[in-house]
């Protein structure tokens, strides 16, 4: 009881963008929530000025199809869709763990922590081979 | 139920369950753009990817049908459809000056009205 009154414990009110990214730690389950929100934010502001324009040169013709992967634009292009694809896989990873909740599939904590790490990991992992699969064509 | 909590003769303002439909809706445009997107990854992973066999994901037809176009049309209409209900939400949480807010639901609807009407325009003429 000594410790309590000495030492109030830290408390966390209105938290806000500081507080979640720098202060408090966030379970597994929270940063998959986060990044949920933050991927689907960043698809949503590339979809017209990146993702359709580059889906116009890519079904356009099989010139403009080529000269997407060429060149230093080509360099700089595969960085932004890595990202973009991280994006979409994290999008549609953690999506679908969020629908197995809504049917209180995984709901217990440690299924729950366990499912977040494994979305997180999945997510990265299915970048990578879609990364590989989509520059070795570019 | 006192008359000052209504609008008009019909509408609530609180408790009338008015967001279980776009929950319903971010759900169902969820699992379409789900089950697209899992069958084109998988596609994608079988197939050597060219001009022509990319070009085909959005062109095939099925028993004389643009399934490719209709089935891209569909998936691009619940992507609208699920990123207004998503980035709406956003908005919500973040931003509590109410103009402020509303001037950003009208440019979400526009930037993705935009995106369907460029994306469809793209689709439908290849």
């Amino acid at each position: 009881m000594s410790d309590s009154t000495s030492k109030p414990r830290r408390e966390f009110r209105n938290l806000d963008l500081e507080l979640i990214a720098v202060k408090y730690r966030l379970p597994t389950a929270g940063k998959v929530s986060i990044l949920h929100r933050i991927s689907g934010a960043i698809l949503f502001l590339s979809l017209p000025i990146i993702l359709i324009p580059l889906f116009a040169a890519s079904v356009g013709s099989p010139e403009s199809f080529a000269a997407l992967g060429s060149g230093f634009g080509g360099f700089l292009l595969k960085l932004v869709l890595l990202v973009l694809l991280w994006g979409f896989m994290h999008h549609l990873c953690a999506g679908i763990r969020f629908l197995t909740l809504d049917l209180h599939i995984g709901m217990d904590k440690e299924s729950s922590s366990k499912s977040a790490k494994i979305v997180l990991g999945a997510s990265i992992a299915l970048t990578l081979i879609f990364a590989i699969k989509l520059f070795g064509a570019m | 139920m006192a008359t000052h909590e209504k609008i008009g003769t019909k509408r609530l303002v609180v408790g009338a369950h008015y967001g279980s439909f776009d929950f319903l809706v971010q759900r169902m445009t969820a699992i379409i753009l789900a089950v697209y997107s899992v069958l084109f990854l998988v596609c994608a992973l079988f197939t050597s990817i060219n001009y022509e066999s990319w070009k085909g994901f959005f062109t095939f037809t099925f028993f004389g049908l643009p399934m490719g176009q209709i089935s891209a049309s569909l998936a691009f209409f619940s992507l609208a459809w699920h990123a207004w209900v998503g980035v709406r939400d956003i908005w919500m949480d973040y931003v509590k000056p109410a103009g402020l807010r509303v001037a950003l639901h009208v440019l979400t609807v526009l930037w993705l009205i935009g995106s369907v009407l460029f994306f469809a325009n793209i689709v439908w003429s290849l």
